[in-house]
């Protein structure tokens, strides 16, 4: 089956930002597809040009078989979007938005079982002005699922929900997955992208900075372990810390942390540093990695508040 | 799915959505009214010099703020009802779904006009119950074309100034600043007896004088049927043409943000 989704090196520059910098990737039909990374990474702006509503630099983008750029009608009725800040007609009730936008689509699912799916069946009558924001953020989902789209984008569902109402919603995207449906979602949960994803690309910096299954990134860090420690301000030269670890070593207010192969000896020689110099490690820890640790590595490398 | 049957839904809801925003019928429709009780209240009912002769004051303003009410109904409504919705990202969403543009915005510009004949018949209505406002069947076809003429050209000025205004700060603003002194120098909320030479010029130049002249004289005692004056509507009508291409080419479905990202204006189709 050909990929629902085929990117190469896909380019968006904003004047001399580099939003998107050569990104190139494929989704396979029924696959649900993450993206993970930082505000600022590009996340949103490739998802806009996927979806149609932002027009690429370079690079060829194919999604359902049909080019965005120049997909009109046809392929809007195809894909259900899901914005971050697409706002409704507050007067009108919820049955009326799904009513009215249900009317646009061939494959239009009963208004009742998307209310029902994503839990506003009580909420039907009411204008969407009365609605709190997570039961507004269900209007929009249910605005993306109303025409039984074949692929799904989901650009940061779940932010601004309370821990509860993001598991529902991580059922209700289990649920589309199950049912074949294609997802791309883009969030900067890294536990949101863990418990859904089949599939995982993270962002940074307008690049793809590692892309996988939860498990193979995981496994790709497998081995490695992390030492934090917060380092207090010494007069000692802090090269003499640093150059000989075997590991890599970043931080961020004075916060260290050091991903590194070598445990034992890396541990060893910062002790051997700190006590040489009367100096106590503040909340001292050592552990295997875990998929955060390799998103904190690969972003913070690329953003530039860790350069300094 | 049937695009017709599409923008009947989409004509319905953007009625809703007029009526359940009370301030806004209230603007549109409330205080035009109340203006015309006012106005007749306080000058009296007599005749008064009028560019279209000696008539009633009732005769005057009900035809007067008829054409007001139409053309706040299109222009102003249209103006920020847009400029609001693309600021709160809803022109967005329709963008990404398969509704076509023109039935989106068909369906806004058939509800204004259809605001529009419903607030220019209470105005018009009032003034022939309540006050004595007359008109003349052989002159109806003149009141009908002058006014679609009209709504028509303010309704395209709403969606050239939506266009232009940068956000749903801005479009009010604009529409407020360009309608009501266009009201004050064009036989709307005050009768122009012999005005200065540029005072009529600018008037008749302007899109309201035009659309106002051209619809009192439908129903003017004075004008002979069937009373056409199509010298206004063709100025209506070259302001329609305007309209259109400020429109066709600056119509945008995305907020503005800022002005350094660069993005580039999109067009209605």
């Amino acid at each position: 089956m050909s990929p629902a989704i085929e990117v190469t090196d896909l380019t968006k520059r904003y004047g001399d930002v580099h939003a998107v910098d050569g990104v190139s990737f494929s989704v396979e039909p029924g696959e649900v597809f993450a993206i993970l990374g930082p505000n600022g990474a590009g996340k949103s702006t490739t998802v806009e040009i996927l979806e149609g509503h932002r027009k690429r630099d370079g690079g060829s983008v194919s999604v359902l078989g049909i080019d965005p750029a120049k997909g009109g009608r046809g392929f809007r009725n195809r894909v259900g979007i899901v914005l971050q800040s697409a706002g409704i007609d507050k007067e009108l009730s919820v049955r009326e938005v799904l009513d009215l936008y249900a009317t646009a689509y061939t494959h239009r699912r009963p208004v009742d079982e998307v209310l029902d799916a994503v839990e506003l069946t009580e909420k039907a009558d009411a204008r969407v002005r009365s609605l709190s924001g997570g039961q507004q953020r269900r209007v929009d989902l249910a605005l993306g699922l109303i025409g039984d789209p074949e692929l799904i984008f989901l650009d940061e569902p779940t932010t601004g929900f309370d821990p509860a109402a993001r598991r529902r919603s991580w059922d209700l995207v289990r649920n589309l997955a199950a049912s074949g449906k294609t997802v791309v979602l883009t969030t900067h949960y890294l536990e949101e992208a863990e418990q859904l994803a089949d599939r995982v690309a993270i962002m940074s910096g307008g690049r793809i900075v590692a892309e996988g299954t939860p498990e193979s990134l995981r496994a790709n860090a497998d081995g490695g372990t992390v030492i934090r420690f917060a380092l207090p301000s010494v007069g000692a030269p802090l090269s003499e810390l640093f150059d000989p670890l075997v590991g890599d070593a970043s931080g961020r207010d004075r916060r260290i942390e050091i991903v590194t192969p070598a445990p034992t000896a890396d541990l060893a020689h910062i002790t051997t540093w700190a006590v040489s110099h009367g100096i106590e490690l503040q909340g001292l820890l050592v552990e295997s990695t875990n998929l955060e640790d390799v998103y904190l590595q690969l972003v913070g490398d690329e953003s530039p508040e860790a350069s300094a | 799915m049937n695009d017709l049957q599409l923008l009947w839904r989409s004509f319905r809801a953007e009625n809703r959505i007029f009526w359940r925003t009370p301030i806004g019928a209230f603007f549109t429709l409330g205080l035009p009214l109340v203006m015309l009780v006012l106005f007749v209240s306080l000058f009296g009912n007599d005749p008064i010099g009028t560019e279209y002769g000696e008539i009633t004051t009732a005769q005057f303003y009900a035809a007067g703020l008829g054409v007001f009410v139409a053309a706040s109904a299109t222009y102003t409504n249209i103006s920020i009802g847009l400029s609001m919705r693309r600021d709160e990202g809803i022109l967005k969403r329709v963008r990404g779904t398969p509704i076509p543009p023109w039935v989106f915005l068909g369906g806004v510009i058939l509800s204004a006009v259809w605001i529009a004949i419903f607030a220019t018949t209470v105005m018009v209505g009032l003034g022939i119950v309540a006050y004595g406002v007359e008109f003349e069947a052989a002159k109806v076809p003149a009141m009908l074309v002058s006014f679609l003429a009209g709504t028509i050209c303010f309704a395209t000025l709403g969606m050239a100034l939506a266009s232009v205004a940068k956000s749903a700060a801005s479009a009010p603003a604009i529409a407020n600043a360009t309608i009501l002194p266009m009201g004050f120098i064009s036989n709307v909320f005050i009768p122009l007896d012999d005005p200065p030479q540029w005072l009529t010029l600018a008037g008749d130049i302007f899109p309201l004088k035009p659309f106002a002249v051209a619809f009192t004289e439908a129903m003017s005692p004075f004008s002979e049927a069937p009373a056409f004056e199509w010298d206004r509507i063709l100025v209506l009508l070259a302001w329609t043409v305007i309209g259109v291409v400020v429109a066709w080419r600056k119509f945008r479905w995305e907020p503005v943000v800022g002005a350094s990202t660069g993005r580039r204006s999109r067009r209605s189709t």
